[in-house]
């Protein structure tokens, strides 16, 4: 390991390039999947189109996705936009159907409830179904989060990977420190993310926590 | 466009190097890959499911999977066997088995109890129960994972020609190397429609194994729903 304390430097310049080539990606898609989900949800039609592209967009594999972008966007073929697109594309595609579902699972009473207080559709959607689908969206999140930030390596291969470059450089010069530092890495930062996940979670959703502390008295 | 031109040139669909042999290395790896991940993965996921110890393991190592970056652990392999095709292969049957193994474990975990308590009740044992009820039933998660897990491979062969195995990945490595893009793009191109066909052929493979009892509108559904969801989401490892 005298390879990584030698490094540091450079370790940490690809751990700050894979933070933001990974999580911006997701949070684009968040903010995407938000009203296409909705927009999935209401319209029967448009609920089989989405699912359907969303499960094709997942089957294209990275490297392919990374290489073949610039065809459709007309950006150079090692622009590293290619790989925020990409990653963008799966968040998206993840997403937006754990949205429509989540959406779906609202319970109607509480949709009616809601209608009969005087909540207008938008406010509605606002402030009773969306925060009563955090729980199943942030799975998605989390989901989404994780393989993002194991696909950034991929990029490695065309020049853009983050902590991926750690395995390519690690190839070319034969030295096993830096992959094994690297893989650990990349397991390590997807760990805390989906950790500090977990907790942005709870913080949002207080009834929920209300509600399991209730349940454990009761059982107590 | 010039990518078109290439994929239709005459030169590139003959010889050595040619997209059918190149098509066949793929298929060929992602099958002998795929044969040895499922002699592993469903008897170790059947077992696990019926007895229902070590179930987290399962649970954890489909979720661990999703963490784990494929080019580091091909590297990690290529560099301990040397260069050759052993490595990259134990590369993709590791990163094959996780799906599998946690379909065949959730699809027998997940077989109605009181199925299993009228096979007992017709007077079925162990063994009969496991291959006359509880596999058949499981069908549907099990051939869930291995869609993922073929999707899985086929990703991870084409990164796989990075440290050197051949198949359609070479033309995006090889395209890299000396700056043809259309190869490239060419290469991405095959990749992506190699996937999307493997896919639908399984699907279909899926409709035509699983028992039309299963399949029926309410218990389809949901029966599907499960198949594609958490399966989906591990096949996005590579």
């Amino acid at each position: 390991m005298n390879w990584v304390s030698q490094n540091l430097g450079f370790i940490a310049g690809l751990l700050s390039d894979h933070i933001v080539f990974s999580l911006v990606p997701v949070v684009i898609g968040l903010v995407l999947a938000i009203p296409l989900g909705w927009l999935a949800n209401r319209a029967g039609v448009g609920r089989t189109v989405v699912v359907n592209l969303a499960g094709l967009l997942y089957t294209i594999p990275s490297l392919a996705l990374f290489v073949f972008l610039p065809v459709v966007l007309g950006t150079g073929i090692l622009d590293p936009v290619n790989v925020i697109v990409a990653l963008t594309v799966y968040s998206l595609a993840l997403l937006v159907r754990t949205v429509a579902d989540a959406l779906e699972a609202v319970p109607p009473v509480l949709v009616d409830a809601a209608t009969a207080m005087g909540y207008a559709p938008v406010r509605r959607f606002l402030a009773v179904e969306l925060p009563v689908s955090v729980p199943v969206i942030l799975a998605g999140v989390r989901v989404a989060a994780v393989s993002s930030i194991s696909l950034v390596t991929v990029g490695s291969v065309i020049g853009f990977g983050g902590l991926g470059q750690m395995f390519t450089d690690g190839f070319q010069r034969d030295i096993t420190a830096e992959v094994v530092a690297g893989i650990v890495l990349v397991v390590a930062l997807a760990l805390v993310v989906d950790g500090l996940l977990l907790l942005v979670g709870r913080l949002l959703t207080p009834w929920d926590r209300a509600a399991r502390a209730t349940r454990q008295g009761a059982t107590a | 466009m010039n990518f078109l031109g290439w994929l239709v040139d005459p030169a590139h669909w003959s010889g050595p190097g040619s997209i059918p042999q190149r098509l066949v290395e793929h298929l060929g790896y992602t099958a002998l890959v795929m044969i040895i991940a499922i002699a592993i993965a469903v008897p170790l996921g059947a077992w696990i499911g019926h007895t229902g110890k070590g179930g987290f393991l399962v649970v954890g190592s489909a979720n661990g999977l999703r963490a784990l970056p494929t080019l580091g652990v091909l590297v990690l392999l290529v560099q301990w066997t040397g260069l050759g095709i052993i490595g990259p292969l134990v590369a993709l049957v590791l990163l094959a088995i996780p799906p599998v193994l946690a379909g065949t474990y959730a699809g027998v975990r997940n077989v109605d109890a009181a199925v299993v308590d009228a096979a007992r009740g017709m007077g079925m044992r162990g063994r009969g129960v496991l291959f006359g009820v509880e596999l058949p039933n499981a069908l549907p998660l099990i051939i869930g994972g291995v869609r993922s897990s073929v999707l899985q491979v086929i990703s991870t062969a084409t990164i796989a020609a990075y440290v050197g195995l051949d198949g359609l990945g070479r033309y995006i490595i090889d395209g890299l190397s000396t700056r043809d893009f259309p190869q490239m793009i060419a290469g991405s191109i095959l990749v992506a429609l190699l996937a999307v066909v493997a896919d639908l052929a399984l699907a279909g493979l899926q409709k035509l194994l699983v028992s039309p009892g299963l399949q029926t509108a309410g218990t389809g559904r949901r029966v599907r729903a499960l198949a594609t969801r958490p399966t989906d989401n591990a096949a996005r490892a590579a």
